[in-house]
């Protein structure tokens, strides 16, 4: 472990409900920037709810609230001041299905950069190349980007995904679940990804593949009906988890 | 160990298998060293062949052992406690092969000193007796550790072979002082030397086994950390 790591994000008392449900309990968690934080746990048990709250997906949908703070460099993105938007464009989303959106391979990159920044015509090219390079998608569709995005493979599309969060130069990007569709070569590769994009952004990843959250991650949190059961390096996580609980889930026994 | 089952049965099965594969093979090293120090006290040759012709089932344990820990690892990606037992596992039996190869080699020194000028003078297989015992016992109870994944036992086990230690330099000094005396004591208190030294490595086998055990209850590397250091951070968990 080299030196201290800067918090990117602090939660702190963290409740969050689906009407009168209580779906997350007082989460208190800090994700060290350029790093990778991993959450695992049964399904339900409130990891894919956690990560839409830090971008405030969930106020697209009436009933659901959160309480408590979510700090992003300090600032609490739950206050009711936050401008959603830029939000947004601070902490880009990657979901489990490829979700590329009905157009060229370069608006779907394009698109995303317009809502934010006005670019002349070479300098739009250079970053959609830039963003393609990085999800390693360059190579092989330099030569068909005016062609739908919807003709790439599964991975191809999800690199695309992936390309277009990293496109408007985001602080944080959060994975939710992004290769349980893909095969496992495919898989391989987002992996492989994840960990060359940590150099630039601190990334979140949601995945029901523990090997994937080792293979992957530096920090790993074990959450569990609601609650946070345990967050710790993931190395220790996986080798000498302080709890029983995170002990029996990884080690496939009944909790 | 008081732990839920696995939901896979299958991955619940192996692990049990293996680990008690590892208790027989202890249990077959213990037999050996046992025999081979009778062999010595006994003068008796064919315990001594015995001892040397039942080798390689003691390799043939290690190797099974080793296979099965390598498909664990392969097909289930154990983690946590089930990674920790599978390392313990894999390194307990390169310990008690070790503790195999001695035995075999008191058995050979048995054989040897079967033989006229080489037989033993008994004041020298005095040291050896009390030696052995004591190396058995911490054997024994090592197994014992590892059975039960037994942390405190492991240490004070542990803790023990520095006794061991002492008796085999004190035994060196009572060798040497013969040898000056007498130097027609030359050959058999050497004989006695070796297999002393044999014995003195068995408890430091012994040792390692229990520092596996300690890792694998408490998920902390100890070796090479004074034990009592061992001790108050174990405590302290």
């Amino acid at each position: 472990m080299s030196e201290p790591q800067k918090t990117k994000i602090s939660v702190r008392h963290l409740d969050f409900f689906y009407g009168s449900n209580k779906a997350l309990i007082d989460i208190n968690l800090e994700m060290p920037e350029n790093q990778v934080t991993a959450f695992i746990g049964p399904s339900g048990c409130g990891k894919s709810t956690l990560l839409r709250v830090f971008n405030r997906m969930y106020s697209l949908y009436p009933g659901q609230r959160a309480t408590g703070e979510v700090l992003l460099d300090g600032e609490n993105v739950l206050a009711p001041g936050m401008d959603v938007n830029m939000l947004r464009a601070k902490i880009g989303m990657v979901f489990q299905k490829p979700t590329p959106f009905p157009m060229s391979i370069y608006d779907n990159i394009a698109f995303g950069i317009k809502l934010y920044e006005k670019l002349r015509k070479v300098e739009m090219d250079e970053r959609v190349e830039q963003a393609l390079r990085q999800a390693a998608l360059w190579e092989e569709v330099k030569d068909k980007l005016k062609t739908s995005g919807l003709g790439l493979s599964g991975g191809q599309q999800q690199r695309l995904c992936l390309a277009r969060a990293v496109a408007v130069q985001p602080e944080v990007i959060l994975l939710d679940e992004p290769t349980s569709a893909l095969d496992p070569i495919a898989t391989l590769k987002i992996e492989e990804l994840v960990s060359e994009l940590r150099n630039q952004f601190t990334i979140l990843i949601v995945t029901h593949n523990m090997q994937q959250a080792a293979r992957v991650s530096d920090y790993t949190a074990f959450m569990y009906i609601g609650e946070m059961v345990e967050f710790g390096p993931t190395n220790q996580l996986f080798t000498n988890p302080g709890k029983k609980q995170t002990e029996d889930y990884i080690t496939g026994r009944y909790g | 160990m008081d732990k839920e089952p696995h939901i896979s049965r299958r991955f619940e099965d192996e692990l049990h298998e293996v680990h008690a594969l590892v208790l027989a093979m202890g249990g077959v090293v213990e037999e050996q060293v046992t025999n081979a120090v009778r062999a010595l006290q006994e003068s008796d040759a064919e315990l001594a062949r015995e001892v040397i012709g039942r080798d390689h089932e003691v390799n043939g344990y290690e190797v099974r052992i080793e296979e099965e820990c390598i498909n664990i690892l392969a097909m289930r990606q154990p983690a946590a406690s089930d990674l920790r037992l599978v390392m313990t596992l894999i390194k307990t039996i390169a310990d008690l092969e070790r503790m195999g190869d001695k035995a075999s080699k008191i058995a050979d020194m048995a054989l040897a000193m079967g033989h006229g000028a080489r037989n033993a003078n008994p004041a020298f297989l005095r040291d050896v007796s009390v030696m052995a015992d004591y190396a058995l016992n911490m054997l024994r109870r090592a197994m014992d550790a590892l059975a039960r994944a037994d942390a405190e036992e492991a240490i004070a086990v542990a803790k023990g072979d520095e006794v061991l230690n002492q008796e085999y330099r004190s035994a060196l000094r009572r060798l040497i002082t013969y040898m000056m005396e007498d130097p027609r004591t030359i050959t058999p208190a050497i004989d006695a030397l070796f297999i002393a030294k044999a014995i003195e490595r068995i408890g430091d086998h012994a040792r390692n086994i229990c520092e596996y055990v300690i890792y694998l209850a408490k998920g902390k590397n100890v070796r090479h950390l004074p034990l009592d250091e061992v001790e108050q951070s174990i405590q302290r968990k």
